[in-house]
């Protein structure tokens, strides 16, 4: 700890700067004063653009409004949430976000996991090459969503001439943005190419968190490697594996810039998850009090399904 | 951590093992970068090159991408060019070659400059208030400081179009509807709660004795808070003002919901920079390159600081 070292040096000078006061000292703000100082500015604004929109949210939620519209606001109590829960299109629409969410999940967690323990070896140049492969991840999705439209072009695009030197398909013989099967993909295929460094980050936290002295003794209890790996590295890493499954899924659930560039739903709805439904029913059709509604039900299911999913991860940690 | 490393196979891994954990890592980090790589040599081609069948590799490299994407062009006879005075400059001759006249700058700068103004904006406003309220919930007693704590970092989960719901209509009665203001404060409030955050695992860290020190030789709270602790904090202030950069730097769908000809910034942009007949791809990659070039310098740079952000605030909450 380099705390320690700096720590008496700095209390000399200080003592030299300043001339004794207890004076002085009183003379300051009181703690108090300066947490209220210091915290009301935070809460305000988080008051004004969070807080305040979302009750706004909610109360709409309950009438007809149109935002685009003059007509007399009508309370339209829960009928909205009635349509909602037992309109089969938004279960459609839901079962294309859980299967996106599934999907790039599993493809992310698998495939950052497996480069995390490699770069873990501590390979020669590994941190540039860390470096590297954080890049994407960085990026605009929308901006760079709205660039994958044209690799994914059947004639002139990239990846179908990938594809097609990897398989031998003719680049032309399909389309993965106007594909009804292959649309779900093309989504996928982006959102673990950018997303899948993050999930490899929080799992190389994990395993560089394991304490080496723990594999010394099952060195010397001559357990296997593949032993090794089964009983001590996945077990530990694991809850920040789950850590990194969480934020991924929040994040998906909700997931709009790169989908929105990228097939913005289509074709039909087979892309069409849930912000995209929100975005066509509160700025498109402007149905204000119904897009509240769902934007509701959405907040409610993530947050849900977000806190069972945080005690899950507690009794992981705490075995 | 002192114990002498003795070598074995998981803590220090045979050469071989490494050599192949190193070729495949490599192997990967090579493919991700092919879709960057494209969008680079798209930017340098000509439209005709651009939408080439089969896709170009090799081409005689062109800046028309560029000139397109800071002009708009009218197509003319060649007979009206013919009549005009000479080319003066090089993306004159370039244009005319194609029998267009520039008929003035795009609007691509104008966005480049908001993304400017209301990302730098907005982190500057999110650090400082998430510096004072990070001091104040490390330090001090705050009344249900978890519930509050909590109630910050919730407000991430919901959908930005939620939030940009009863935004919208909040703006418009308002008057924030495509301001910079409007955006900068939407921004600051989104990156407040993970500037908080992060910036309290920071000063957590921070040995309470340091402060107390100076108070004893005559320091107020304050003072010691801006000449002890903001020095110590100012790494981790620095990482949380890259998130926040590059969050508002990136950010799509507010920008594209609330700001149109005035506010907009460039994500939303993009997209609509069209030629004749569909997308200008050598354009639009431009435009993509110059967009994407100063985050991909940050993320070289500062690696250090972005690594220490994003596995200590994934790892804390």
């Amino acid at each position: 700890m380099s705390d320690a070292v700096e720590k008496r040096p700095l209390a000399e000078r200080l003592a030299e700067a300043t001339p004794g006061g207890i004076a002085r000292r009183m003379r300051g703000l009181s703690d108090r004063s300066i947490t209220w100082l210091f915290i009301s500015p935070t809460i305000a604004l988080l008051l004004a653009i969070n807080i305040f929109p979302l009750l706004w949210t909610v109360v709409l939620s309950f009438t007809n409004y149109r935002a685009n519209r003059e007509a007399p606001i009508r309370w339209f109590g829960i009928r909205y949430y009635a349509d909602i829960l037992t309109d089969p299109d938004i279960w459609a629409g839901m079962q294309v976000t859980a299967r996106f969410v599934v999907s790039t999940i599993v493809i992310e967690t698998l495939l950052g996991f497996a480069l995390a323990f490699l770069i873990d070896r501590k390979f020669r140049g590994h941190g540039f090459w860390t470096t590297v492969i954080l890049i994407p991840m960085m990026l605009s999705p929308a901006v760079v969503g709205n660039f994958w439209t044209f690799l994914y072009q059947p004639q002139i695009g990239l990846f179908n001439h990938a594809v097609s030197f990897l398989t031998g398909i003719p680049p032309s013989s399909f389309t993965m943005i106007g594909d009804v099967t292959l649309a779900p993909w093309s989504i996928v295929i982006v959102d673990a190419w950018m997303w899948t460094p993050y999930v490899m980050l929080i799992c190389l936290a994990g395993l560089r968190s394991i304490p080496n002295d723990i594999y010394e003794a099952a060195e010397i209890d001559r357990a296997s490697a593949w032993r090794q790996f089964w009983s001590i590295t996945l077990p530990m890493a694991l809850p920040f594996i789950m850590l990194a499954v969480l934020f991924r899924g929040i994040e998906n659930f909700k997931m709009f810039d790169l989908v929105n560039l990228l097939t913005n739903g289509g074709p039909g709805s087979t892309t069409e998850l849930a912000s995209i439904t929100l975005k066509r029913e509160a700025f498109e059709k402007w149905r204000t009090g119904y897009a509240s509604a769902f934007a509701v039900i959405l907040f409610v299911s993530i947050f849900g399904l977000a806190n069972i999913y945080v005690k899950a991860l507690n009794r992981v940690k705490q075995r | 951590m002192s114990t002498a490393a003795v070598a074995h196979s998981v803590v220090t891994p045979s050469p071989r093992a490494k050599w192949i954990a190193g070729v495949l890592v490599v192997a990967y980090a090579l493919i991700s970068m092919i879709p960057l790589f494209w969008i680079v040599i798209t930017g340098l081609k000509t439209p005709s090159d651009s939408i080439s069948y089969p896709p170009k590799i090799l081409f005689t490299p062109s800046l028309e991408g560029y000139v397109n994407l800071f002009t708009t062009r009218t197509r003319q006879t060649p007979e009206f060019i013919a009549s005009l005075p000479p080319a003066t400059t090089w993306y004159d001759k370039l244009v005319r070659s194609r029998n267009m006249v520039i008929a003035g700058p795009s609007r691509y700068l104008e966005r480049y400059v908001n993304s400017l103004i209301i990302g730098f904006g907005s982190t500057f406003l999110a650090v400082v208030l998430g510096t004072i309220a990070a001091y104040a919930f490390s330090r001090f007693k705050v009344p249900a400081k978890d519930d509050l704590l909590f109630f910050i970092l919730s407000t991430r989960m919901m959908p930005p179009i939620a939030v940009a719901i009863p935004i919208y209509l909040m703006y418009r009665e308002v008057g924030l509807l495509d301001t910079h203001l409007g955006m900068i404060l939407l921004y600051t409030a989104v990156n407040l709660s993970l500037a908080v955050w992060l910036l309290k695992g920071f000063m957590d860290e921070i040995p309470r004795e340091y402060e107390e020190a100076a108070m004893i030789d005559g320091y107020t709270r304050l003072q010691a808070f801006i000449k002890v602790v903001l020095p110590q904090a100012s790494t981790g202030v620095a990482a949380t003002a890259i998130f926040c950069l590059i969050f508002s730097w990136n950010e799509y769908a507010f920008a594209v919901l609330l700001t149109s000809g005035n506010a907009q910034t460039t994500p939303p942009f993009i997209p609509f920079i069209i030629g004749e007949g569909g997308q200008d791809w050598p354009a639009v990659a431009a435009g993509t390159t110059l967009f994407l070039i100063p985050i991909v310098v940050f993320t070289v740079l500062l690696r250090k600081l972005l690594l220490r952000g994003i596995t200590f605030g994934a790892v804390r909450r």
